[in-house]
């Protein structure tokens, strides 16, 4: 069965989308989804040092987001910038930098539309065994850290006060997401896994009484993206990452009309 | 007979981007002692007790806490994300675990065990911050430290409030480290006052400070006169219910005009 590269793809598909629920919400919660894009753009750069060095890619994203989130924490500390404007700087120079490199270097042959919108549809087993065991180990260290990360969240003040180790926290957190791209760039691209990681998260927020539940019900919100995005792409032949992200929108307006609707309901009763 | 030190700050002070926000600064908080940070917008109140509390570290000066301390925080502003699903009992429990019944008996003393399954957004200022108060006290503190813990809560819930602060401090025997802008109504309950105003102006007891020039200079003449407000006892106390429990114990609807301090005549009581 996973001979089918549809198959493969939609395996794939869901082990990211399972995994980014969690990390979605964490990310709205802290107001990081700029911070998420920069660290996606950023990926490009570990693309174009993966093929010059012929280093595995995942690793190579992987290392250039951490350095880059380690700049960040490092210059957030500074404050001599506003966050998002440091974020601003950083997010487009990063994909400048990647873009040009890419460019320089003649003898290879990337396929830019892969990199940037992704290529789920050729993944391999490999890539399926990484997704989910990856998955699976960022999963269960951020359910280690949730507790202690989520009242940081909440409030640093409040946390930092209390006896929390945010500082620490905020470092695993960046790594975990640094990593949750590395392994999702080539089912979305790296200009929407931003979406990916935050569509699900705030189109289930009107459901969530609480920060677990909503955080389950981003992963199942992935899930539904995933296959409907994925079958209509197979259906209407059109670029699979992209499909996806819509579908996840197309989810994010039904889930808030619903919800908008039935508390209409409630109040009319 | 020396007291248990919590927190001290020695001459500390706080520089961001080339300029001082508060220089200067020396005080502790003992075990079962009140002490409260007084001064104008901006002069540092909250800045000192970050610092005393770690969440900011001092540019210059020290600032130390005896180890294992437990701290029950309620700061200044706490804003809350539409994003984030919280509850009442989610946000009571937010750095430590607890049992039910330790967060029914916390929401129960400052008045809002109806809240509990609430979600945070949904909440006035003042439910908001007596749900934050009912936070830190839930948590058996060592020390307490409130950060204008009476904003948004109305003038006889404040008289409340100060008392339950007191009563804490008796029962915890915690310490206490209470920031106002001014000292109307936290003189009664406040052991020693620090007056900052970007360093410190002066400190001592409550009376000793609102006599002092410095103090009539940073808050007016009419500050310190105002502190007879302080002394007067109240005979009723407005619960958050809308009913009012008189000094016998006794609860009623409304309170009676022969009861001190009754709104209408607010004026005249102020004679204490």
């Amino acid at each position: 069965m996973l001979d089918d590269f549809f198959v493969r793809a939609l395996v794939a598909g869901v082990g990211v989308a399972l995994v980014a629920g969690p990390f979605g919400c964490l990310i709205v919660w802290k107001r990081m989804s700029y911070f998420g894009d920069t660290l996606a753009h950023s990926g490009l750069l570990g693309v174009t040092l993966a093929y010059l060095f012929q280093v595995n890619i995942t690793l190579s994203v992987f290392t250039i987001c951490a350095i880059v989130s380690i700049c960040l924490l490092l210059m957030q500390r500074n404050r001599s910038l506003p966050t998002d404007a440091l974020l601003g700087l950083l997010s487009h120079s990063a994909l400048a930098l990647g873009l040009v490199a890419i460019g320089f270097m003649t003898w290879l042959r990337v396929d830019i539309n892969a990199v940037l919108f992704g290529d789920i549809l050729s993944v391999s087993i490999e890539d399926i065994s990484l997704i989910y065991l990856g998955g699976m180990g960022l999963l269960c260290v951020l359910l280690w850290i949730w507790k202690p990360i989520f009242a940081a969240t909440v409030s640093a003040e409040l946390s930092d006060a209390e006896g929390g180790n945010r500082q620490i926290l905020d470092l695993i957190f960046m790594l975990l997401v640094s990593l949750v791209i590395a392994i999702s760039m080539q089912l979305v691209g790296v200009l929407l896994i931003t979406a990916l990681l935050i569509i699900p998260a705030i189109a289930v927020r009107p459901f969530s009484t609480s920060p677990e539940l909503m955080a389950v019900l981003a992963s199942a919100a992935g899930f539904v993206s995933v296959v409907l995005g994925l079958s209509s792409s197979l259906y209407l032949d059109t670029p699979s990452g992209p499909s996806i992200v819509v579908a996840a929108f197309v989810f994010f307006i039904l889930a808030h009309l619903v919800s908008a609707s039935l508390k209409r309901q409630r109040s009319a009763s | 007979m020396k007291t248990k030190e919590l927190i001290r700050l020695e001459t500390a002070g706080l520089k961001i981007t080339g300029d001082w926000l508060v220089r200067g600064v020396t005080f502790s908080v003992a075990k079962g002692e009140i002490v409260t940070l007084i001064g104008p917008n901006g002069s540092g109140k909250s800045t000192s007790a970050k610092m005393a509390l770690g969440i900011l570290q001092p540019t210059e000066g020290k600032a130390w806490q005896t180890s294992g301390l437990r701290v029950g925080y309620v700061p200044q502003n706490l804003a809350i994300d539409w994003t984030m699903p919280l509850t009442v009992k989610r946000l009571i429990t937010l750095t430590h675990k607890m049992n039910a019944d330790e967060i029914e008996s916390a929401l129960e003393r400052t008045g809002v065990s109806h809240l509990k399954n609430e979600q945070v957004q949904n909440l006035s200022g003042g439910e908001f911050q007596r749900v934050l108060l009912a936070r830190a006290l839930a948590l058996k503190p060592d020390l307490l430290v409130l950060d204008e813990p009476a904003q948004g809560v109305d003038f006889n819930g404040e008289a409340a409030l100060y008392q339950l602060i007191s009563q804490l401090r008796d029962e915890l025997e915690c310490g206490v480290l209470l920031i106002s802008h001014d000292l109307h109504m936290v003189m009664a309950a406040t052991d020693r006052v620090i007056c900052l105003n970007g360093h410190m102006c002066c400190h001592g007891t409550p009376m000793s400070v609102v006599q002092n020039p410095v103090y009539k200079d940073l808050f007016g003449e009419r500050a310190a006169s105002t502190f007879a407000v302080y002394q007067h006892q109240h005979d009723h106390v407005h619960l958050p219910d809308g009913t009012v429990q008189h000094a016998d114990g006794s609860i009623t609807e409304h309170c009676h005009p022969d009861d001190g301090h009754h709104h209408e005549q607010e004026g005249d009581s102020y004679v204490g």
